[in-house]
């Protein structure tokens, strides 16, 4: 089953809204709990990245019996040195963000913790694609 | 094979008119209408009597036990939420509802809330030690404690394992009656007087617990016309202080019931109250969805005005509150063990105030227990949702459009049931008057949908 859901950049309002669909999905066909929450805290973390940094992204949404795989492709900044992002506590953010509790340099190991398999591809200036897949047994 | 909830709602179909009222106002979607009565979803049912508020003809009845037990049993003593005191007037005074509660039968009356201090300090330990899953849930309510298994089971693994004050005070009663009075222990009966039906499918099959320390199970209404009954008639006579080990409660303890009760005891971190069942409901949706982050402690309680807010309590809820209040303002901040002698056994309480069970999420919303064919019914229930109305008219039976197409997957129910689906299929000559009818007829009986009724109208 293919689903596909539009997120506007800077829409905080809406911000989280597919991944409360996808949470629903899974649990409609009675997913592991544990694995749901997985799902959506990746799903969640990596939509709010879209409506925090980005210009506007879609989301695919592939269900499969056995597994889900979700690609979040946004037009944005992209980010320019992926493998540093992927750190823990590394991030670009201001300090003045900081300061405020955000940027904490979470995000991407937060996406790549709660997934099984992870993977990002990023244009500086053309935007960011970031696939996971999590399989249900 | 999960075993079936118990539930303590019944309906009496001889005074059941048929109105779906009880259908619409279900929180879980538990109930829908065949052959003009309502049906119940045992497992979705998580027994938060909104069906018994909406119903207009009182068709909703909740089943106690025989009261005829208390004098059966040798040595019964009472166990009451302390708000059964806020539904008399203020006219009449402690004293004298305790007297009519001995003159009744039983040989001690204690408060739940006796536990609370005991409770207090071991909350506020558990929440600090609390470095994994945020935030604990508490398992005071237990019609919540169900509505997260079988809605939220995501949120399973948060509940808060702690036994309820009502618990933790049968345990102490028992322990002090055997112990000190030398009263053998299988002469002791612990009759709980109930606000809600949640509580009395609680101690039928424990959501938490192997076993219910209370015996039989008593509701609030049904006491409180016996109590005032006795008061009227005056058949009672005035107690005796000294025998009666009705002790006073801390603020605390009788702030406990009340919403709010047990976020406040926490004095440090982000403790959040919310009564109302779809209250609840809005909040822990947004909770699974990592929407909410960063709260410690969640009290969450399904009826308005929590306890006091329950279907079996005599009077308004908001009255009750007003009177609760009232008492907190003359009880004590603090109590020692001299007040209450509870406090004398919080070692023996301490070993046991975990519950024993586990709790075990439950969901009612998977289609299948194959992932595969579970994804296929949802597909296919996907699609015929898209093509209903979505009026939510519950003519077909169900709860809105989304709960026919479900239904209709799982081979519960067909799409013909709905109204609009009907009309278009005799539009397009694939089913006559006579078929469509049968199909209401199947849904809301003959007698609703009998040709008397043109006659009747004069039409």
């Amino acid at each position: 089953m293919d689903f596909q859901y539009h997120v506007e950049g800077g829409d905080f309002t809406n911000a989280g809204s597919t991944s409360s669909e996808v949470k629903r999905m899974l649990k409609k066909m009675g997913v592991r709990p544990d694995i749901v929450k997985r799902t959506v805290v990746a799903l969640y973390e990596a939509e709010v990245n879209i409506v925090a940094h980005a210009y506007r992204g879609d989301i695919f949404v592939d269900l499969e019996p056995d597994k889900v795989c979700i690609t979040l492709k946004d037009e944005g900044p992209g980010i320019p040195n992926v493998e540093w992002a992927m750190q823990k506590g590394n991030s670009t953010a201001s300090p003045k963000v900081r300061e405020m509790g955000f940027g904490a340099g979470m995000g991407l190991p937060n996406i790549q913790n709660n997934s099984d398999e992870m993977h990002i591809d990023t244009e500086v200036g053309v935007g960011t694609t970031i696939s996971f897949v999590n399989h249900f047994a | 094979m999960q075993e079936d909830f118990h539930h303590a709602l019944k309906f009496k179909y001889d005074l059941c008119i048929g109105c779906a009222h009880c259908t619409g106002a279900c929180p879980t979607g538990a109930i829908h209408v065949e052959d003009g009565h309502p049906r119940l979803d045992p497992n979705r049912c998580v027994d938060c009597g909104r069906c018994y508020i909406a119903c207009p003809v009182n068709a909703i009845y909740i089943e106690q036990d025989d009261f005829q037990t208390v004098y059966d049993c040798k040595y019964p003593v009472l166990l009451m939420p302390s708000i059964f005191m806020a539904q008399f007037e203020d006219k009449i005074k402690e004293k004298t509802i305790l007297s009519a509660l001995y003159h009744i039968g039983f040989k001690h009356v204690f408060e739940c809330e006796k536990s609370v201090d005991f409770l207090k300090g071991e909350m506020q330990k558990a929440s600090d030690e609390n470095d994994g899953l945020k935030p604990l849930i508490s398992t005071f309510c237990p019609a919540i404690v169900r509505l997260i298994q079988v809605k939220f089971p995501v949120l399973v693994p948060n509940l808060y394992l702690m036994k309820p004050p009502l618990d933790l005070t049968a345990l102490y009663i028992r322990k002090l009656l055997t112990e000190e009075d030398n009263i053998p222990e299988e002469d002791i009966g612990i009759f709980y007087v109930t606000p809600c039906a949640a509580k009395i499918a609680a101690i039928k099959s424990p959501a938490t617990e192997e076993e219910s320390p209370v015996t039989k199970v008593v509701n609030m209404n049904f006491l409180y016309s016996k109590v005032m009954r006795v008061i009227k008639q005056g058949e009672y006579q005035l107690c005796d202080d000294a025998r009666t080990r009705f002790h006073r409660l801390s603020k605390a303890s009788l702030n406990y019931t009340l919403t709010g009760g047990e976020a406040s005891m926490l004095k440090e971190g982000r403790n959040l109250a919310i009564d109302g069942i779809h209250n609840v409901s809005e909040f822990l949706e947004k909770l699974e969805d990592e929407d909410i982050q960063d709260i410690d402690f969640l009290e969450l309680r399904a009826c308005d005005e929590s306890c006091c807010g329950g279907i079996l309590t005599a009077n308004n809820r908001f009255l009750m509150t007003e009177r609760q209040r009232k008492r907190m303002q003359k009880s004590p901040d603090e109590v020692d063990s001299e007040d209450n002698d509870l406090l004398n056994y919080t070692d023996y309480l301490a070993q046991h105030k975990r519950v024993l069970g586990h709790v075990e999420p439950r969901s009612m919303e998977k289609m299948d227990d194959d992932l595969a064919i579970a994804m296929q019914k949802m597909k296919r229930a996907f699609e015929i949702n898209q093509n209903l109305p979505q009026v939510d008219c519950r003519i077909c039976g169900y709860q809105s459009c989304k709960a026919l197409s479900e239904a209709t997957v799982k081979g519960d129910a067909e799409v013909e049931q709905c109204i609009f689906i009907q009309r278009i299929l005799e539009h397009c000559d694939k089913m006559d008057i006579s078929e469509t009818m049968k199909v209401m007829t199947k849904i809301w009986g003959t007698k609703k949908t009998s040709s008397s009724i043109a006659k009747n109208l004069n039409l």
